[in-house]
């Protein structure tokens, strides 16, 4: 009981419950075979795309504010690693620079408005959303004459980007989402850089008092961010061999909606790593997992839809619970004030 | 140092926001194992003058001094590198984060090196435990209890007992027992007294004049931005000083002198009544 009581305390208890509900789901009312399920890359390859970014976003939102430019970011990183290598032919490298050098770029754009102005990060971040949209189709028209372009990857970075593992389905983008996880996991509830981040999200101006170098935080966190995505965007350029300009709105909400069904509370100052993941694999699951049902497809987002709401009532009252953990029912705050003043 | 070299001192502070003038020529003084009690009605400017001391405001006019020295605060980091620590109601903790992970925050004790020093859990827990009972908040045992789940009293207690451990000098509370009931603010009350005991200034904002009694060492009356009585436990009896507190009669003439006095002597302000 006291075991069952802790761990519902956690942060990611909810995304658990969740992904263990959509399974059961799936399982009684979709027909789902869980051994073809579990065997399934599709769902696991689209946890990865999305739960690369959804990690940093994850970690922004904790320290109390938001980025929804990743929805242009993606794309950007694809088409510069397509413009750069696969039409001007630059050796791969370059590619990755520029794809990496453009997500950096927008990361401190972002951040760097955060800090010094006060306008929300939801309106800084949608107006670089916008304007990267902008950016990426008007530059690739304008450099290309296409808002497609084919690219063909090196071995190497086939290998390292790219690749089907185990000659299956399962892309290498798994690899680097599982050692993301185990990185942010580190720096968010290992390090002294995590506090800093919960602090930031519980209260600013105390941070700020308190020392926490709280405007070089939520640069680094905006670069981190829209380099995760500008990476996720590359990637996919050189495992398909091409890149497309597109808008990335579905992106934003699919990343947005994995970190709220992981636990993070979209006010700031609580979440978890651990949390994200499992949240991202749940929605991967109810997106990419109906294909496997009897059920339309069709029905995934109203599925979204409740399952939002749910962990989100969910984590509400689990975060009330851990809240109001018993303390020990010692009593000692019996003394009056009138014996203060007699004690002074 | 002296005995008598106040830790922090004010000089004639005058703090205007633009066109309207909020603290008028104000002198105060606070010494080590001293409470000093900012007593005043609301808009008094007692909110005004602690953040002008806690480096938020910079005084229009005057000068402030710490040990003596010249002192200019820009921002409340500086004041609180030099051992001035603020804490507001409620402010200073974080709801959502763990008992050891308030207290070390911004300061975490690490262990290990290079890129994998980790955040010493253990022993911020540990610390902070200890810390916050030696102030008598015996039921906070559990270093990873989420500090929301605390009463406002423990907070409060949490957040005084962090100051004094690293090290401020100064201690500035806004009303920190006015959202409290009597128990709470009995803890409080107590926390205050150790701090005193353990050699440090203290600046009381209160509302309540039981809160004001039984801390107190040194009263200033504000009115309206300007100190109108200035003096020291004994010298004034509970009725007089609740009379004062609550606006009554004492209250009501001290006003009226100092209009009297404002306008008469090109809007200065009266010596501070004795
Ligand atoms: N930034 C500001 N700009 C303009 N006027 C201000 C500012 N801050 C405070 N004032 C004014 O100064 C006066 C004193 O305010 P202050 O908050 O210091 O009062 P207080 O004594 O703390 O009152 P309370 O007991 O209600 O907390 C008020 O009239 C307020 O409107
Ligand atoms: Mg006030």
């Amino acid at each position: 009981m006291e075991m069952m009581s802790a761990l519902l305390r956690r942060p990611a208890a909810a995304s658990i419950l969740s992904l263990v509900g959509v399974l059961a789901f799936y399982v009684i009312f979709g027909g789902v075979d869980l051994g073809k399920l579990l065997n399934a890359a599709s769902w696991v390859n689209y946890a990865a795309r999305i739960g690369i970014v959804a990690i940093p976003v994850g970690l922004l939102m904790v320290s109390g504010e938001i980025d929804i430019s990743i929805g242009a970011m993606i794309p950007a990183g694809a088409m510069s690693a397509a413009i750069i290598t696969g039409y001007y032919e630059f050796p791969m490298i370059f590619g990755i620079l520029g794809a990496i050098g453009i997500g950096v770029m927008v990361g401190l754009i972002n951040g760097i408005l955060a800090v010094r102005t006060t306008v929300p990060t939801l309106i800084i971040t949608l107006a670089t959303l916008v304007a990267m949209q902008g950016v990426v189709l008007a530059g690739s028209k304008l450099l290309t004459g296409s808002a497609s372009v084919p690219l063909t990857a090196p071995g190497w970075a086939k290998t390292i980007f790219g690749q089907l593992m185990f000659g299956g389905s399962h892309q290498v983008i798994i690899v680097w989402w599982v050692i993301f996880a185990v990185v942010f996991w580190f720096v968010l509830h290992q390090t002294r850089y995590g506090n800093w981040i919960f602090a930031m999200g519980g209260d600013k101006e105390s941070a700020r008092n308190a020392g926490i170098p709280v405007n070089r935080m939520t640069i680094v966190l905006f670069v981190l961010t829209a380099t995760s995505a500008s990476f996720v965007g590359m990637c996919h350029a050189i495992l398909f061999n091409s890149a497309q300009v597109s808008g990335g709105m579905n992106d934003i909400f699919n990343i947005i909606v994995s970190v709220v069904v992981g636990g993070v509370l979209l006010t700031g100052g609580f979440g978890s790593v651990p949390g994200v993941f499992v949240g991202t694999l749940t929605f991967a699951i109810v997106i990419k997992g109906i294909d496997f049902t009897t059920i339309d497809r069709n029905w995934s987002n109203l599925i979204i839809g409740v399952m939002l709401l749910t962990a989100v009532a969910m984590n509400e009252s689990f975060r009330k619970l851990a809240l109001t953990a018993v303390l020990g029912k010692k009593e000692n705050a019996g003394d009056s004030v009138v014996a203060v003043a007699k004690n002074n | 140092m002296s005995e008598n070299t106040p830790v922090l001192e004010m000089r004639n502070v005058d703090k205007s926001f633009g066109p309207i003038d909020v603290l008028h020529e104000i002198s105060l003084k606070v010494h080590e194992g001293e409470v000093l009690c900012l007593l005043g009605d609301n808009g008094a400017g007692k909110s005004t003058l602690i953040k002008t001391l806690s480096g938020v405001h910079q005084p229009t006019r005057g000068e402030m001094l710490m040990d003596s020295k010249l002192v200019n605060f820009q921002n409340p980091r500086e004041a609180h590198d030099m051992g001035i620590a603020t804490v507001h109601q409620f402010g200073g903790t974080y709801p959502l984060m763990s008992v050891g992970r308030n207290f070390f925050a911004g300061v975490e004790p690490t262990k290990g090196f290079g890129p994998f020093k980790i955040f010493d859990r253990k022993k911020a827990n540990r610390i902070a435990v200890e810390q916050v009972q030696k102030f008598g908040i015996t039921r906070i045992t559990d270093g990873d209890r989420l500090v929301g789940g605390l009463s406002g009293g423990e907070r409060q207690s949490l957040a005084i007992a962090r100051a004094v451990y690293f090290g401020a000098r100064v201690l500035i509370l806004d009303e920190p027992t006015a959202a409290l009931g009597v128990k709470q603010a009995a803890h409080v009350l107590r926390i205050v007294n150790e701090a005193k005991k353990r050699g440090l200034a203290v600046i009381f904002i209160t509302h309540q004049v039981m809160h004001a009694m039984a801390v107190g060492d040194h009263f200033a009356v504000l009115i309206r931005g300007a100190i109108a009585a200035d003096f020291r436990k004994g010298d004034k009896s509970r009725e007089e000083i609740a009379d004062l507190m609550a606006g009554g009669e004492s209250m009501a003439d001290l006003e009226a002198s100092i209009e009297g006095y404002m306008e008469t002597h090109g809007g200065h302000v009266p010596p501070p009544a004795h």
